[in-house]
């Protein structure tokens, strides 16, 4: 109700519910009769939405997801951490050790350090300690000494290297460019894409697995659908102002910015250690915590809101951490470790 | 140090599917067994019923020497599940027929994990019906 308030839009001219919980909302809101996807949360529900509007089937689509009292037994690792797949189950893997198993590779490969990967932790995590908004505000600054002193998780990963899990929601309208236009300070989509190797936690997560010889491997998942995106915007990454990275882990920030060519494969360990992403940098990531300290409800609802931060920025809303004049936003959902990754550039003028 | 052992039985233990069953199948006789596509060679990272490179409806199940390269790790210390035994050390493994299999080492400490060590495979049991594959140093 408050994406739909912010957009100045009649919850009875919603006419699409576009997410994993679309018939609940549609019975609850009684919207019904009324068109309903079930697309992935985040950018490949944005998507979805998008292709709804643009083949007219839809004029205004709500995607909306929230989490709360799913992770109650603290023994174990968040549910939605541990599919109970047969070839992972018996080896104890979970998110943690899936995507170390990709930031190893990296490692061994570049010579990235864990200084590097904990560089990226501490300053989304400041970013979080900074933002009023963010679940873990005030329980900073975080120096990179302080990310690589935290327990250990799953080598190279220490706690602070991991995302959190916390409860909440969040909601985006998706509307035509024309009804937009009477909304106050519209974003619009300018491309976005997504890539995909496989399920999730199923077979083992191998950097080099490719397919298609003439593409890109999994290591670089996301980077076939950052250049799609990027074609389709007519845009280049040097002309993005902030990258709201989805940080499932410390290490997908470096490889995000290597497959989605804001630097050169092997690079995103020195362009992270030389200050390239922090609060006025070259590129600012994450801005308000991410899933490291902004929120991370359940499966769902943290992916949308690398969608909802990345429009606060072009539309100048941020409660902290503006990035001024933000003309261009990418963001992203996914990472290596899950074998599946999602790219979006919004922009405030309509393309 | 700590040496890294297999986990007690006890652990959440594989649900065989109809398509991975000689698998673990193999497993329990204490063979290594893998699909590679009678047409084309390619070797899969599971148990299908297509080529995922010819597309030919041909992947047949061949025995694996057990002998392979250590392609990455990591060192658990805070498990998903708290009957898992930490630490432990969830692997990549390329065997020598050229195909990739998740597992995990076990016979050696933490610290001896490096790329490329060859490594051959070691069954243990997992449950009363599952017997699972690690892999020690060679």
């Amino acid at each position: 109700m408050g994406a739909l308030a912010d957009a100045g839009i009649s919850p009875r001219d919603v006419d699409g519910v576009v997410g994993t919980d679309c018939a609940q909302i549609v019975l609850e809101l009684g919207l019904g009769p009324c068109t309903r996807r079930p697309s992935q949360m985040g950018i490949p529900a944005l998507l979805d939405a998008a292709a709804l509007i643009t083949t007219g089937q839809c004029n205004v689509v709500l995607i909306a997801a929230g989490g709360a009292g799913v992770h109650v037994d603290r023994s174990s690792t968040a549910p939605w951490t541990r599919p109970a797949n047969e070839l992972v189950v018996g080896y104890g893997l979970f998110t943690a050790a899936e995507f170390a198993l990709m930031a190893r590779r990296h490692m061994l490969t570049y010579g990235t350090t864990p200084e590097q990967l904990a560089t990226a932790a501490a300053v989304i995590r400041t970013n979080g300690h900074e933002n009023p908004e963010a679940v873990y505000y005030g329980r900073g600054p975080f120096s990179p000494a302080d990310v690589l002193a935290s327990r250990m998780i799953a080598d190279p990963f220490h706690l602070l290297d991991c995302a959190t899990t916390s409860e909440g929601g969040c909601a985006l309208v998706l509307t035509t460019a024309e009804r937009a236009a009477a909304c106050e300070a519209p974003v619009y989509v300018l491309g976005g894409a997504s890539d995909a190797f496989g399920p999730a936690y199923v077979v083992a997560p191998v950097w080099d697995f490719e397919p298609r010889a003439d593409s890109f491997p999994a290591g670089l998942v996301g980077a076939r659908a950052a250049r799609a995106a990027f074609a389709m915007a007519g845009l280049s990454p040097s002309d993005v102002d902030v990258a709201e990275l989805y940080d499932p882990f410390s290490f997908e920030i470096i490889r995000q910015l290597e497959a989605f060519g804001f630097c050169a494969a092997g690079e995103g360990g020195a362009f992270v250690e030389e200050g390239n992403i922090g609060p006025g940098a070259l590129l600012p990531v994450t801005t308000d915590g991410g899933t490291m300290s902004f929120s991370h409800p359940g499966i769902n609802a943290q992916q949308l809101q690398r969608v909802i931060r990345a429009t606060q920025q072009v539309r100048g809303s941020c409660v902290s951490h503006q990035v001024e004049g933000a003309e261009v936003a990418l963001c992203s959902n996914g990472g290596s470790g899950a074998l599946f990754c999602d790219v979006l550039l919004l922009g405030p003028e309509r393309p | 140090m700590s040496v890294l052992l297999p986990q007690p039985e006890g652990t959440p233990a594989p649900r065989p599917s109809l398509r991975s069953r000689a698998y673990w199948d193999g497993c329990r006789a204490h063979q290594l067994l893998y699909q590679r596509c009678a047409q084309c060679s390619f070797r899969s990272l599971g148990a299908f019923t297509v080529c995922a490179q010819c597309h030919a409806a041909s992947p047949v199940w061949a025995e694996s020497s057990g002998v392979g390269s250590l392609y990455s790790w990591t060192v658990v210390w805070r498990p998903p599940d708290p009957s898992f035994r930490v630490p432990y050390a969830p692997a990549v493994v390329r065997l020598d027929e050229g195909f990739w299999m998740m597992s995990a080492v076990i016979g050696c400490e933490p610290e001896a994990l490096q790329e490329d060590l060859r490594v051959m495979v070691e069954f243990h049991p997992a449950s009363s019906e599952i017997t699972l594959p690690y892999f020690r140093p060679a």
